[in-house]
């Protein structure tokens, strides 16, 4: 069974297993607007928890993506490349943006759930 | 600290943009839409397909009364030789030549005054500079109380001509006081998007009954500033501050065009000298990325040996070419079209090339000649 977890830069992370998936939640997607471009990080490429990951620009501003947890990458969404509207689309489904495998797990753990962002969201 | 600079002015439109879902957000001290529901993509296209109408209040409206020609102390532009009933761009000079800002003069039918247009950041600065230059030769009164809009695409005229029979015998640069949907107006057929269409102005009181009036046709969709300037940027258009600022000449930003005939051989405008006497070493030119990533606002542009050649001042995503454009200064030597140049990006070389501009060609309604 799937956990899905999410960050106060507003991506979401949910673990299957050993593989986890990184994206952007709805809140992020519908305040950055019409996304236009997403640079995606390559295979092998380790990460920290909130570092650099990947990048969306949307007509008006490129955004920084940061990993929610430290780890490697192991596949990003090539289809985002041709179809950068996905992100806007199905931010939390088929505009995902990258796969990783998680160094530490305790990480993870640490981030918001689903009731714990929703709230977060409304406070802001 | 004063508290007024803390403060976000309103133009006569700001319920009717929250009522239409407008994202509100600081501009030159206003409080200004950057998008509505519909999204910047769609609303560009949909100016480019068929109508968008702008709130544009926030710009700087005054009249020049007495010896209009004295403008010329300050602009390039030849002001004595405008005709009535016609509209021209022109630039604001410091005393060292550079561009204090850009603006549009219109002189209307069997009027003395001028009517102004500057832009919204820069226009109390610029009418208190024109007051200083003019010395009480012509008299500038802002009138910041009035309302400002623009019906821009294809089917603005058709759209305008319902509510101001006989608006489409106007071409592109003629300016006409008139009546829209019951309401006093200039209208000028001009805007800043490329597409043909009309930049209207009103009484503050009468503005929102207009504007609800014309967005109450189905051609026509409000439009913010998000999708104004990827539209501005596709067709070519300096934005002040950006693409031009006091560190430019017109020489350098190519706009030796806006220089009326008359004032190149009398030469008689702050730094003529400078920007009439040969080439300048920088350019400004459009820039075509290669791929689909945007370079921004800021990018170093280099040459294919990686040596700093210029800077991007405007970029992004051209939605109707659905590929990112930017505009920029270059070394002359490099402002041909086709000159291939990388531009640096998140530390990145992303291959790009000079090209002409507009990106997008425009739709002006020109007079036959």
């Amino acid at each position: 069974m799937s956990e899905t977890r999410y960050t106060d830069q507003h991506e979401w992370i949910r673990l299957d297993g050993e593989e986890a998936t990184v994206g952007i939640t709805k809140f992020a997607a519908e305040s950055l607007g019409d996304v236009v471009f997403v640079e995606l990080p390559a295979s092998g490429k380790a990460v920290t928890a909130g570092g650099e990951a990947a990048v969306v620009e949307s007509v008006k501003a490129a955004s920084d993506i940061y990993a929610p947890a430290g780890g490697t990458v192991t596949g990003a969404n090539s289809a985002l490349e041709k179809e950068p509207s996905k992100v806007n689309e199905d931010p939390e489904g088929q505009g995902w943006f990258f796969k990783m495998k998680i160094s530490d797990k305790a990480e993870f753990d640490k981030l918001m759930d689903a009731t714990a962002y929703g709230k977060f969201v409304e406070s802001l | 600290m004063t508290i007024a600079s803390d403060i976000l002015r309103r133009t006569p439109l700001h319920a009717l943009h929250l009522e239409l879902g407008g994202k509100m957000v600081a501009f030159a001290g206003y409080e200004m839409p950057v998008q509505y529901p519909a999204g910047i993509l769609k609303e560009h296209l949909h100016t480019r397909e068929k109508a968008g109408l702008f709130d544009v209040s926030h710009m700087g409206q005054a009249f020049l009364s007495g010896d209009t020609a004295a403008l010329e102390r300050v602009t390039p532009a030849d002001v004595a030789g405008l005709k009535e009933g016609m509209q021209r761009y022109g630039l604001l000079l410091t005393p060292a030549g550079t561009i204090k800002d850009d603006f549009m003069f219109s002189r209307l039918v069997g009027e003395a005054d001028l009517y102004l247009v500057v832009n919204a950041g820069t226009k109390e600065g610029d009418f208190d500079y024109m007051a200083e230059k003019l010395q009480g030769a012509a008299v500038v009164m802002p009138r910041f109380d009035r309302a400002l809009l623009a019906l821009q695409g294809p089917l603005a005229e058709q759209v305008l001509e319902r509510h101001s029979p006989g608006i489409s015998r106007l071409t592109f640069m003629q300016v006409v006081r008139t009546v829209v949907a019951g309401a006093p107006a200039i209208v000028g057929r001009t805007g800043y998007t490329g597409e043909d269409g009309f930049e209207i102005s009103l009484e503050g009181s009468d503005a929102e009954r207009v504007a609800r009036t014309l967005l109450g046709e189905g051609e026509v969709l409000p439009i913010g500033l998000g999708a104004r300037d990827s539209l501005r940027l596709e067709a070519g258009l300096c934005l002040y501050g950006h693409d031009i600022d006091e560190t430019r000449t017109p020489a350098e930003a190519n706009l030796l065009w806006s220089i009326g005939k008359r004032r190149k051989e009398t030469q008689d405008f702050p730094g003529a000298a400078v920007t009439l006497g040969g080439a300048p070493a920088i350019k400004r030119v459009g820039i075509r990325p290669e791929g689909r990533a945007p370079a921004r606002e800021g990018a170093d542009i280099a040459d294919k040996t990686g040596r700093v050649i210029g800077k991007v001042t405007s970029g992004g995503f051209g939605p109707s070419l659905n590929a990112p454009v930017a505009m920029g200064y270059v070394e002359s030597g490099f402002a041909g079209d086709g000159t291939p140049v990388d531009l640096m990006v998140r530390g990145q070389a992303l291959p790009a090339a000079i090209a002409p501009m507009p990106f997008v060609p425009n739709t002006y309604r020109r007079a036959r000649k």
